[in-house]
């Protein structure tokens, strides 16, 4: 019966069918990913000179593209490319956004308005216009994309965070924490994020599907995973020249995006229902 | 002739939850005269809270399940369609809670709100605002005129409950509901505040059901007590039977407990073990856990009742000639 | 002779806030000039109302702010002078309980963790710490199998006792309890109050019990200071206090606190008007001359000047100035 707070929500969780739903959306993507070699019948760059433009049958179950790649393989493959950039940025939005977002809301003063400032910068400047503008300093390429997307995005996480900082820093328990000498850094990472963990959580499922749509936005405006890389973006980037004669190019690598965007947000919306009702009552 | 203002047969409170139901009030029977100020006091969980809500209907719906009578002026609110309900609430039954914070509108000027009430019995806004400066002075508020004026947030706690006091006799209801309303408000205020309670029933022969957890406001201002106990009255009587002859075992060491005395006199009185779960509760008194006079048959068979004097009444299987000093 | 343990000499704590544009400070003066001696093994019952500035004063102890003036001086080491060591030694030797039981503990650790928390953070190997906190738990009458719960699963009286066994683990010599009492019910309250005083006899510790419930200070404490308004106006025996309070505000706070006992009730009481007052807006010369029956001309211009009488008794008011020819 002395179940922690994450065993008896996990419970709660199977209940919920946005919750349910969302994870085995995303799940399936990440089954995808990992066992690419075993489900996708080609490899993404893989061509097939003779099968140019094939539209789906047997062999090619989505058809092949201008280069007779199997259009299946590559999203199977490309959706390794989608985790990289939901892990990656998520984290690095998160690394970044929750420090500086305890550090404003524990200290304020000084090192809060200045910090607050920076992220209110990111805020007034067009998302893709900055994120760009990072990418033409910083370089092309997926790796680069994702930072600059990171940089664009940061801003969201630390907003969150440093008000729940400074909700939770005036409670009880980290007043007593400090009276028998806990150190600031002890308070900020032992004492309140492990409070801010469920809203986090939330926050992240709900943020992530805007980071995969920005980092495959520059893929597909040319900036981000270069070719043969079989990013979804980029791959509808190409798709378009043709449209005409083989518009599966497009539609389906795009439809994958929407299924794992959707499983996302689902998901999100999910754990922000199991989430919100315990913390009124908590 | 009947002075007989609200009258409570036999109310049972359920709410329906996992695994059974809650028995949240159970066979609660009491009367309020007018112009008496009756307290209801107990614990946390006692279910004083669900009976002022239940009087006006203003329990969450969705799963309770209400048995009983509400007998206002002879007429049985239970029955009463919601319509007729609203025609009651705050014209003839009034209702102030505990935090005057949350019943108050932050975008609307105190006396607007109260404005508001007044002119729902088709006054003139301009009548409507002197009846209000007019309530802000009976109420002691100072600066009357300014304090209308003003939003909630501008305004101390006290002022703010003197704002809820004011916009629930406005329409000189017969019965005021106070839900712990000193809870919240520092000592100093609660005297003033529970100097207007005493005035209101001087002066307007309003009834007073005030529900606290606070016995000193009970020995304050209090003529009739009931004492409860997980769901249920257990004893009841007129302020002095309540404190000098306590007759049931929970009320007595409830007297014990309260701290009336300095530590060289003695430690305080406890009751051991805790309230039992709602939901476990069958038959029997809900007290024979932790009697310390408890018996086989306190187990088994609900309590019947004693009437000590015509007052003074309790539900206990001991007897009345139990000697006060154990 | 008792030793001292803490003493305030001129203690101040401002809070500045700016108004508007204007680069004028405007200070809350909520800890203005306060002198304070705490023997060891004395229980000392800190009352006030909102704005007395006694959360304020109980935060400067526990070095959770630092005063803007003044000294406090613990065990012989002046707080604002202590070096890193003395300063972690002192965190040793003060512990504090307050008064919410829901926030007292981390919501996302054991019962376990949280005790132990402090001794592993002092240095203590994680062993040796269970079995402190095993001890500890047992001392404040809690069965162990609450060690692997968490907060959420247990009662505010629980709640309150694990917090009090937290503060004992470091073998503290104070122990600072802001109103320990006020959330949890009478019956809980006995339990706790009870615990804490053959605590404080078994260890010979020193209390400082912050509330504003009379009754509970009555009952626990050895000598009572009262303040209002960030000053302390009096300071002495607690029956003294409570039976011949001295100074107007103390008179006024012990009539409007509620009585335990009916039969008093018709007793002609003197009810203190106005509120507590504001901080931001303080009165000039004596803060409290607004509320003031016995306020002169005298009491409009001058603070006045804390009068120590004959058994140690402080009163910070000029009537008695007057009286003592000072």
């Amino acid at each position: 019966m002395n179940e922690s707070p994450s065993k008896e929500f996990i419970s709660s969780c199977y209940k919920n069918r946005n919750f349910v739903l969302g994870f085995v959306m995303v799940l399936s993507v990440i089954v995808l990913a990992i066992f690419a070699k075993q489900i996708a019948p080609f490899s993404f760059d893989e061509a097939h000179p003779k099968d140019i433009l094939v539209s789906p049958c047997a062999k090619y179950i989505l058809g092949t593209d201008n280069m007779g790649r199997d259009l299946f393989s590559r999203i199977v493959y490309g959706s390794r490319i989608t985790l990289q950039v939901a892990l990656l940025g998520a984290g690095l939005q998160l690394v970044f956004g929750v420090t500086i977002g305890l550090v404003c809301g524990y200290f304020g003063g000084l090192a809060d308005r200045c910090l607050t400032f920076v992220a209110d910068l990111t805020w007034c400047i067009p998302g893709m216009i900055m994120a760009l503008a990072v990418v033409t300093i910083i370089g092309s390429g997926l790796t680069n994309a994702i930072i600059a997307i990171a940089i664009v995005n940061w801003a969201s996480y630390a907003r969150m965070v440093r008000a729940k900082t400074m909700s939770i820093k005036n409670q009880a328990f980290i007043e007593t924490g400090i009276s028998f000498g806990e150190k600031s850094i002890a308070i900020m990472f032992r004492y309140i994020l492990p409070n801010i963990v469920p809203i986090l959580i939330v926050t992240v499922s709900m943020q992530l599907p805007g980071t995969i749509m920005s980092t495959t936005t520059l893929s597909f405006l040319g900036v981000g995973s270069q070719p043969p890389s079989p990013d979804w973006g980029l791959m509808v980037s190409e798709g378009i020249n043709f449209i005409s004669r083989g518009p599966w190019l497009c539609i389906f690598p795009g439809l994958a995006l929407v299924y794992t965007v959707f499983g996302f947000n689902i998901l999100g919306e999910g754990l922000r229902d199991l989430l919100d009702p315990r913390m009124k009552s908590q | 002739m009947s002075e007989e203002l609200l009258t409570l047969n036999k109310l049972s409170v359920d709410y329906k939850v996992k695994g059974g139901y809650l028995s949240a009030v159970k066979n609660v029977s009491f009367t309020i005269n007018k112009g008496e100020i009756f307290a209801i006091v107990g614990e946390s969980g006692c279910g004083k809270s669900t009976i002022a809500h239940s009087i006006l209907r203003l329990l969450p719906e969705h799963n309770e399940i209400i048995k009983g009578n509400i007998f206002f002026n002879g007429e049985d609110l239970n029955e009463y369609t919601e319509k007729q309900l609203e025609g009651i609430r705050g014209r003839e039954i009034g209702m102030i809670f505990q935090n005057p914070l949350d019943s108050l509108n932050p975008v609307y000027t105190t006396g607007f709100q109260v404005a508001e009430g007044i002119m729902l019995d088709n006054v003139s806004k301009e009548e409507a605002w002197n009846r209000v400066i007019k309530i802000y002075n009976d109420v002691k508020m100072p600066d009357a005129k300014k304090r209308a004026l003003s939003f909630p947030h501008e305004l101390s706690g006290g002022m703010r409950q003197r704002v809820m006091i004011a916009m629930m006799i406005s329409r000189t209801p017969q019965l005021l509901i106070a839900d712990e309303p000193t809870t919240a408000l520092d000592v100093t205020i609660e005297a003033q505040i529970l100097s207007i309670i005493k005035t209101l029933r001087d002066e307007f022969n309003t009834a007073v059901m005030l529900i606290t957890h606070n016995f000193g406001l009970v020995a304050e201002v209090a003529d009739k007590v009931a004492v409860m106990y997980a769901g249920e009255v257990v004893e009841q009587g007129t302020v002095f039977d309540i404190f000098d002859n306590p007759k049931h075992p929970y009320t007595r060491l409830l007297m014990k407990a309260l701290p009336r005395k300095a530590k060289s006199e003695g430690r305080l009185q406890t009751i051991d073990g805790s309230v039992p779960r709602l939901t476990e509760i069958n038959s029997g008194c809900r007290f024979e856990n932790r009697c310390p006079f408890v018996m086989d048959i306190c187990k088994s068979k609900d309590p019947d009742r004693k009437d000590v004097t015509e007052s003074h009444s309790f539900y206990c299987h001991l007897e009345c000639e139990v000697r006060n000093n154990e | 002779m008792s030793e001292e343990v803490i003493e305030l000499k001129n203690l101040k704590k401002y809070f500045a806030i700016n108004k508007g544009i204007s680069t004028k400070k405007v200070y809350v003066k909520a800890i203005d000039d306060v002198n304070l001696k705490i023997n060891k093994g004395e229980i000392i019952g800190l009352v006030g109302e909102s704005g007395s500035g006694k959360t304020t004063l109980a935060r400067v102890l526990l070095n959770l702010t630092k005063p803007t003036g003044g000294s406090v001086v613990f065990n012989g080491v002046n707080l604002t002078k202590a070096t890193r060591n003395e300063m972690k030694k002192l965190r040793t030797e003060v512990a504090v309980v307050f008064q919410d039981p829901a926030s007292n503990l981390n919501p996302r650790d054991t019962v376990m963790n949280s005790i132990m928390r402090p001794l592993i953070l002092h240095g203590m190997p994680k062993k040796t710490a269970r079995q402190k906190a095993i001890d500890s738990l047992e001392l404040v009458k809690m069965d162990v199998r609450y060690l692997n719960s968490y907060p959420h699963q247990l009662s505010g009286g629980q709640l309150q006792r694990i917090a009090i066994a937290r503060a004992l683990v470091l073998n503290p010599k104070v122990m600072i309890l802001d109103e320990p009492t006020s959330a949890l019910d009478i019956s809980v309250q006995a339990q706790i109050l009870n615990l804490l005083l053959d605590l404080q006899e078994s260890f010979g510790l020193t209390y400082l019990v912050i509330t504003h419930d009379l009754n509970v200070i009555r009952y626990i404490s050895d000598r009572i200071a009262v303040m209002y308004l960030g000053k302390i106006v009096e300071f002495g025996p607690t029956e003294e206090v409570i039976n011949n309070p001295k100074h107007p505000y103390t008179e006024g706070l012990m009539a409007a606190s509620p009585i335990m006992d009916p039969h008093d009730r018709d007793k002609e009481k003197y009810i203190m008007q106005g509120d507590p007052g504001s901080l931001i807006n303080l009165p000039s010369g004596c803060h409290f001359h607004p509320r003031c029956p016995y306020a002169s001309e005298h009491c409009k211009n001058d603070s006045p000047q804390l009068i120590v009488l004959p058994d140690g008794h402080q009163v910070d008011c000029h009537k008695y100035a007057a009286v003592k020819n000072i």
